[in-house]
């Protein structure tokens, strides 16, 4: 657990340092998470212990947006004046993109026969 | 209150414990009426959280800086968490080498989609610019989705809210949608949602299946990085910005 925890802070600290040091729009913990991706991938295996510390931390990783989202408190000025266009705006562009992006990926997935189905 | 509970009031509301207790305890609340309702995507454990929290804060005068001096050893985990989604894609590699130019397509399209009909929707009912720009990166997860409002002019604080109630529209919606429009399959049902609602579609895409859970944190993670390179450069180019 420790030291799984212990590599996991280490990738982002890398990822965190190359976004900062080459100026790079994504953030570290994404870098961080290609690296470890691209680590795995060279490696061929993963170890036990990180397969089920990330297990842990990914099980409630809803919890991690609470206290983001309680930042609305700030912006219930904004929002109650421009309630209408943003709740349309967010509703309908979400809807909008799960269909786009699914139907796109059915139709290239279809369009190559339907091995899809089975796997 | 006595003058003894009000001075434990004082020393309890300026402490980090309190925001870091309630956030613990509003969000397990919110888990268990969760697991009552079935996994209900309806009864969205990030929204009855925040309900809840944002409910005792304005009731007890609290402020969201004190509350977040504590809560913030939670937000802190979301970095080590981002990085751990390596480990369930690394699960899946084989699937999505073998779906390389669905993923692709389906990405670029879905990205565009969520920046663009944001904007032009917004804009459409008539809300000021800097909400349309603070609209255009709600899809994609909240620390890159903060960078690029602020690179393009929009207000950072306002797209992690935006961002946060996309991420819920889409965990609740998302399961309506794909089944209205017959899709079964758990890669695409995930991938679209990690599009569309990036971390807190991820989080539900895991409660549902594995696969899922694997292809929405790939989607997650792709559309951040394609949102943060394309979007401030689209936008200069159709002169939204100066």
């Amino acid at each position: 657990m420790l030291a799984a925890l212990t590599q996991l802070l280490i990738f982002q600290l890398i990822g965190e340092v190359l976004a900062r040091g080459l100026k790079l729009p994504v953030p570290g913990p994404v870098i961080g998470m290609l690296l470890l991706f691209a680590t795995l991938v060279v490696r061929g295996s993963i170890s036990k212990e990180l397969q089920s510390t990330a297990q842990t931390l990914l099980q409630h990783l809803s919890l991690l947006f609470v206290p983001a989202g309680t930042g609305v408190m700030l912006h219930l000025h904004r929002v109650a004046d421009e309630w209408l266009p943003l709740l349309l705006s967010v509703l309908i562009s979400t809807l909008a993109t799960l269909i786009v992006t699914a139907m796109v990926m059915k139709f290239m997935l279809g369009s190559k026969a339907s091995d899809g189905e089975s796997a | 209150m006595t003058p003894q509970l009000n001075e434990i009031w004082v020393y309890l509301s300026a402490s980090p414990l309190l925001g870091l207790t309630i956030t613990l305890l509003a969000y397990q609340a919110a888990f268990w009426l969760y697991q009552r309702s079935g996994m209900n995507p309806l009864a969205n454990p990030v929204l009855i959280a925040v309900a809840i929290l944002v409910a005792i804060l304005l009731l007890t005068g609290t402020s969201y800086q004190t509350y977040f001096d504590g809560a913030q050893f939670v937000h802190f985990l979301l970095g080590p968490a981002t990085v751990a989604l390596a480990i369930p894609l690394y699960a899946q590699l084989k699937r999505v080498k073998a779906m390389l130019f669905p993923v692709l397509a389906g990405l670029l399209a879905g990205s565009l989609t969520a920046a663009f009909s944001a904007i032009a929707i917004a804009k459409a009912f008539g809300a000021s610019l800097p909400t349309q720009l603070s609209l255009a990166p709600k899809s994609v997860t909240t620390p890159i989705a903060m960078g690029i409002a602020e690179r393009i002019g929009g207000i950072p604080s306002l797209t992690a809210v935006l961002v946060i109630i996309t991420g819920i529209l889409g965990a609740v919606g998302g399961r309506y949608v794909f089944n209205l429009l017959r899709i079964h399959d758990p890669a695409i049902r995930g991938f679209a949602i990690g599009v569309a609602s990036h971390g807190i579609g991820t989080a539900r895409a895991f409660q549902v299946s594995e696969q899922s859970g694997a292809f929405a944190a790939l989607a997650m993670g792709l559309n951040g990085a394609l949102t943060a390179l394309l979007l401030p450069f689209l936008l200069s180019a159709s002169g939204k910005l100066g």
